[in-house]
């Protein structure tokens, strides 16, 4: 579109403050982790490695890390499965209900986080717990899975429409069995949709709370919830502001390697 | 696997059972569960489910002024928190897509993606700091500290991602020739904007506001945390789940957001905003 000089301008700086707004308060959290004062005066006056220090050497806050990483793990692993089996059912099969199951993929994440937390919780208390399986890290496990889905699911779906059937169709018409052909064929052409999929949903994973609240067994504190718990405590913000800022370092990862992995298309799969 | 490969009915079933067993079954049971338990009531003493049909959770939420406040100040919310995401968002990603240069326009929409995928929590927490008494924005503007109004903005802040890439992808698919017809039978960027632009948009708007208004609606976090006494729907169900142990009221609050979201949905299922998901 030909814009006057002055709308190009105008666009450019409410960009910039657009980015600004964006990014102020993150790099906040990162400069507050040197802050020498524990109540984080601001400007502040003298800069200190002494939180980071506190914070590594923080038991509780180890061991919330180390739960959230199981966690991560066990709800990605389902979701590659369930995605995977999703995305092939959806691409390659016209079936009545085909609208309605990607629907049913979006759901979870689609509905506010409570409606979702406090109907699994309500099933896993009346349905699962009666049998004999208290909520515990399982449960945290289960919950995650179920909105970590369609991260895969968006992937894998996209890297098949763009794929086509061709190259399987060459693999059999060669003579390939169909597990030859899976091997070598659909397997290599997913697999990076398939790892961006899975860090996608790993990092949703790792920073959910509300489903995460309401499916811990007690005693289970993953990360943002030790975070939660640890808000509110004057003395503690020095050592929760350095895990903050750790995890908005860690969450570059994930969709800087997405992005190496599967395209630009591949870090928008959260919406 | 022979045999699978000559019944591809039977190939779906089975790539299909597992997870429509899972959310199918499982999810959209206890979404049902939770539905049902909403006309159920708990008794007073024992503190039992009381299972049987009653509407005296919703007749308790009609009558009550308390609740009628907290569910206009929670769709209030939810409306101002959309109109700012549009208004922030359409500029930018007018901006990334079509007056960056190509090369920037990929890192910009890396910087756009990339704070989506740091905590929402840590996001909160960083606003929590921003606002506090004595902080950076009290230190320069003398205010507002928390309550609604920082309600709002974080929030804002929160979902203005989800807002600015269904734009973007809006924008990226309209052609750069529109754009010049317009110029060439005359109008002016202002009149393109508001004749081609924006009603192509319209879905992808949609598309954006079901995230801001979704996530705003079901939210008790972020009010938690910089929102001072203000309560909101979340609020509400939350405390009634825990504090109260009232889960058919909680459930019967529950609805409110989800009825909400069904209505809403449905009304902007004919732009074809779903499609832009």
């Amino acid at each position: 579109m030909t814009l006057s000089a002055w709308s190009r301008w105008s666009l450019r700086v409410v960009m910039a403050l657009g980015l600004l707004f964006i990014y102020v308060p993150l790099l906040l959290v990162l400069v507050n982790s040197f802050n020498g004062d524990r109540t984080f005066g601001w400007p502040p006056h003298d800069f200190t490695t002494r939180w980071w220090t506190a914070a590594w050497n923080n038991g509780g806050a180890r061991d919330a890390l180390w739960t959230s990483v199981k966690a991560g793990l066990g709800a990605t692993a389902i979701a590659l499965v369930l995605g995977t089996m999703v995305a092939f059912a959806v691409q390659r099969f016209k079936f009545f209900g085909r609208d309605t199951v990607s629907l049913l993929i979006v759901l979870p994440i689609a509905l506010p986080g409570i409606v979702t937390g406090i109907a699994l919780d309500s099933a896993w208390r009346s349905v699962i717990a009666p049998l004999g399986l208290g909520k515990g890290l399982f449960s945290v496990i289960v919950g995650h899975a179920t909105f970590c889905v369609v991260t895969v699911y968006n992937n894998v779906l996209a890297r098949l429409r763009r794929s086509g059937v061709s190259l399987e169709e060459a693999s059999a018409d060669l003579g390939a069995s169909p597990g030859q052909t899976f091997r070598y064929i659909t397997f290599p052409t997913l697999r990076s949709a398939l790892l961006a999929g899975g860090l996608l949903a790993f990092a949703l994973s790792f920073d959910e709370i509300i489903v995460t609240t309401f499916t811990a067994g007690p005693g289970i504190q993953t990360l943002p919830i030790w975070i939660f718990n640890n808000l509110f405590r004057p003395n503690q913000a020095p050592v929760v502001n350095v895990v903050a800022a750790v995890l908005i370092v860690l969450s570059v990862l994930p969709v800087w390697l997405a992005q190496r992995l599967a395209g630009p298309e591949a870090g928008a799969s959260r919406t | 696997m022979a045999f699978l490969h000559r019944h591809p009915r039977l190939r779906l079933a089975a790539l299909l059972s597992a997870p429509m067993l899972w959310l199918g079954l499982a999810y959209l049971g206890a979404l049902a569960v939770l539905l049902v338990s909403a006309f159920w009531t708990v008794n007073g003493f024992t503190g039992e489910v009381v299972r049987e049909f009653t509407l005296a959770n919703f007749r308790t939420i009609v009558t009550e002024e308390v609740y009628r406040n907290v569910t206009l100040r929670s769709l209030g919310v939810a409306v101002a928190v959309t109109v700012i995401c549009v208004v922030l968002a359409l500029p930018m990603a007018f901006y990334m897509a079509k007056v960056a240069r190509p090369r920037a326009r990929h890192w910009l929409v890396i910087a756009i993606l990339t704070p989506l995928w740091a905590s929402y929590l840590v996001k909160a927490y960083a606003w929590r700091v921003l606002l506090a008494n004595d902080g950076p924005i009290d230190s320069l503007f003398g205010g507002p500290g928390y309550g609604l109004f920082a309600t709002i903005i974080v929030l804002s802040y929160l979902w203005l991602p989800y807002m600015i890439l269904p734009i973007y992808a809006g924008l990226e698919r309209l052609p750069d020739s529109l754009l010049e017809a317009s110029a060439d039978l005359g109008a002016r960027a202002g009149r393109t904007f508001r004749g081609v632009v924006l009603p192509i948009l319209v879905p992808s708007i949609f598309a954006g506001s079901i995230f801001t208004f979704s996530l705003s609606l079901g939210d008790y976090i972020t009010v938690q945390i910089v929102g001072g006494k203000t309560q909101l729907l979340g609020n509400l169900v939350y405390a009634n789940v825990g504090a109260a142990n009232n889960l058919p009221f909680a459930a019967a609050i529950a609805t409110i957001p989800v009825i909400i979201m069904v209505v809403y949905l449905a009304a902007v299922r004919r732009s074809g905003a779903l499609e832009e998901l």
